[in-house]
């Protein structure tokens, strides 16, 4: 301490010195600076921890009041199986219709997006020849690029005309199949490219053994690549279905505002995000219970997609094979 | 690594995956494999598909509106009159505040964990937070604006507002900012904040220890390292990642729509304050009306917003060609 002490003022009698000798920037002066600028960054990184906290302080505090309504209270909302926020006289607040719609157009787009992605990672790491995969490679990168209400747009005049004329007249113009599919168009992309990075990050020699012995391309494939990179997958995988719950246009447009509890990939569902957008584009007034329940609504999505992106980092670390 | 842990890397040793394929026939091996890649070409093929039925059906529904007086016209009601022209001008306000305000913070924060920040928890914490901020929903981050930037966690009542300047010219300023330009950018600036913040560590990370160790034996501080040495040979890539990010801020319509922008504006923006609307959430209002004539116009929005999105790529990689050839 006492010699820092020492070194610092010693700096400082030679930046006096120097400075009135002319020199253009003292020690002091420069260091000085390097102290601001270094305090002016560490400012940046604490920014990112305080839109994190001011998010929280948020919902927590909407949701609060929300619940001390006397009309709501928390038990019915986390347990009842009606939500009808709209209806006049006999609102009830159960998030699980919901939840529910939330989770089938989740599945069903996890039910495509997953092993196509997957199935398309394997494919640009282990089989294609260069030249394929510098061109699909931009393919990825342009539906990844895609701004999420044009597969909305999609999904209403291709998707969903197509389910009704092909396959069942029980397709409305808006409903859960349709939604989902472009979701998991929507989310294909991020399977595909992750997965793929996880994929030829398992190293040459491992792949080399494996053809020594005789294997197939599909042998080495599905029995030493991809379990080798299973963390990376697994975490694309989460990651993928983090979006897809989240997902906000593609359902506004084409899965419906009709909260119920089905499973029928049929029907017309309302998710939570949905929900919030119904809430947000209507003319509620700000300090009325609908509006107010979106922000609920908000904290419940807020708390799976966190626990979901949190299980990711999770999964990433526990399972990760390093490699030199 | 030893045989053991490659062993457990794989699953199973090589000699095991001998043994259990062993039984088929090289034949019925050959035929997998075959068969695999026939599914592994066709799923990758639906891929390709998929884009260009996307684009054909936008294409087909919307280039006949695609005029110039689509460009140069506000919404309106019928649709034969309606344009693009107060959304379009919209996102670009938007877009021009978003990046002024994301590229300092991110690329400061990446900065600071890359060439400034100590192994300590608070640093890893800080890492942690931006990890699990990039997986967080884009309308709960409209929630986020809506209450920080459009109400001033309603410290300021929005019928009372505070007011500098003229409300016509460009150096108006008003708080709370309500559902203004600067409101709506700032809300997308936190939408794309962790985008920033990974691709320009990704960005400092790949420039070689040999390039600051030169620097700083030659007694430069980390500051002056950081801004003549690192910063200078990360930029193509700290570049294509904010052009990449701000993609993304230009596609957003959840945010935007949270903040509760009006439907119909008949004005370009002028100043900070100025109500707007942005050519994601004009789509969106278009694609949910049930009239084809709106349907067409949807298709033309998305044919711009696309062309929009092509331009800032094709400036990504001029950037890059650009600057590879200079250093």
């Amino acid at each position: 301490m006492k010699q820092e002490h020492a070194a610092v003022s010693a700096a400082a009698r030679a930046a006096a010195d120097a400075s009135r000798r002319g020199a253009l920037r003292s020690r002091a002066a420069r260091d000085g600076a390097e102290r601001v600028i270094r305090c002016a960054l560490f400012g940046c990184a604490l920014l990112s921890i305080a839109s994190t906290f001011t998010i929280l302080a948020i919902l927590l505090w909407q949701s609060a009041t929300f619940f001390s309504m006397p009309e709501v209270s928390l038990a019915d909302f986390l347990t009842g199986t009606t939500w009808s926020p709209l209806l006049g006289a006999e609102k009830q607040f159960g998030i699980w219709p919901l939840v529910a719609g939330t989770m089938l157009v989740t599945a069903i787009a996890a039910a495509f997006a997953l092993p196509v992605g997957l199935v398309a990672a394997v494919y640009l790491s282990e089989y294609a020849p260069r030249r394929v995969r510098t061109a699909l490679k931009p393919v990825l990168e342009v539906l990844a690029g895609i701004p999420t209400v044009v597969y909305g747009f999609f999904a209403l005049t291709v998707i969903t005309p197509f389910l009704h004329d092909r396959i069942s007249e029980g397709f409305g113009t808006y409903n859960a199949l349709g939604a989902g599919i472009a979701v998991g168009i929507m989310i294909l992309p991020i399977v595909a490219s992750l997965s793929e990075d996880a994929l030829r990050a398992v190293p040459r020699s491992l792949r080399d053994a494996a053809y020594a012995m005789g294997s197939t391309r599909f042998d080495v494939s599905t029995k030493v690549v991809v379990p080798a990179a299973l963390s990376g997958i697994m975490a694309s995988w989460l990651l993928a279905i983090t979006r897809a719950i989240g997902e906000t246009m593609i359902v506004a447009l084409a899965a419906g505002n009709l909260a119920r509890m089905t499973v029928d990939p049929r029907a017309e569902v309302q998710t939570m995000t949905a929900y919030m957008v119904q809430i947000f584009l209507g003319d509620a007034p700000a300090t009325g219970i609908e509006y107010r329940s979106s922000f609920a609504v908000a904290t419940v999505l807020f708390a799976i997609t966190l626990g979901l992106t949190v299980v990711g980092n999770l999964v990433l670390r526990a399972f990760r094979e390093e490699y030199d | 690594m030893t045989r053991a842990a490659q062993g457990k890397a794989a699953g199973r040793s090589p000699a095991e995956i001998f043994a259990a394929s062993a039984p088929a026939s090289q034949v019925a091996r050959r035929a997998t494999d075959r068969g695999f890649l026939a599914l592994c070409l066709a799923f990758t093929s639906l891929a390709v598909v998929i884009l260009a039925v996307l684009l054909f059906t936008v294409w087909r529904d919307g280039h006949e509106r695609l005029t110039w007086g689509f460009l140069d016209s506000f919404a309106s009601r019928k649709p034969a009159e309606a344009g693009v022209k107060a959304p379009l001008w919209g996102s670009i306000w938007v877009c021009a505040i978003c990046a002024l305000a994301a590229l300092p913070i991110g690329v400061g924060t990446a900065i600071y964990l890359e060439e400034f920040a100590r192994r300590s928890r608070l640093t890893s914490f800080i890492k942690l937070n931006i990890s699990n901020l990039a997986g967080v929903p884009s309308i709960v981050y409209g929630i986020l604006g809506l209450t920080a930037f459009a109400r001033l966690f309603g410290t300021v009542s929005a019928d009372d507002p505070i007011t500098i300047g003229d409300p016509e010219g460009l150096l108006y300023l008003r708080l709370p900012f309500g559902n203004g330009v600067l409101a709506g950018g700032l809300t997308l600036t936190l939408v794309v904040l962790p985008i920033v913040i990974v691709s320009s560590q990704e960005a400092l990370r790949s420039v070689p220890r040999s390039l600051r160790a030169g620097a700083l034996a030659l007694g430069a501080t980390p500051w002056q390292t950081t801004w003549r040495i690192t910063l200078p040979a990360s930029i193509p890539m700290i570049m294509t990642g904010a052009i990449l990010a701000m993609s993304r801020a230009i596609g957003e319509a959840a945010p935007i729509l949270v903040l509760g922008v009006p439907l119909f504006i008949r004005s370009t923006p002028t100043n900070l304050m100025s109500d707007f609307t942005v050519l994601p959430l004009q789509i969106f209002n278009w694609a949910g009306r049930p009239q084809a004539g709106f349907h067409e116009l949807a298709a033309a929005g998305i044919l711009v917003l696309l062309a929009v999105l092509l331009a800032f790529n094709a400036v990504a990689v001029v950037i890059r060609h650009r600057l590879q050839k200079a250093s």
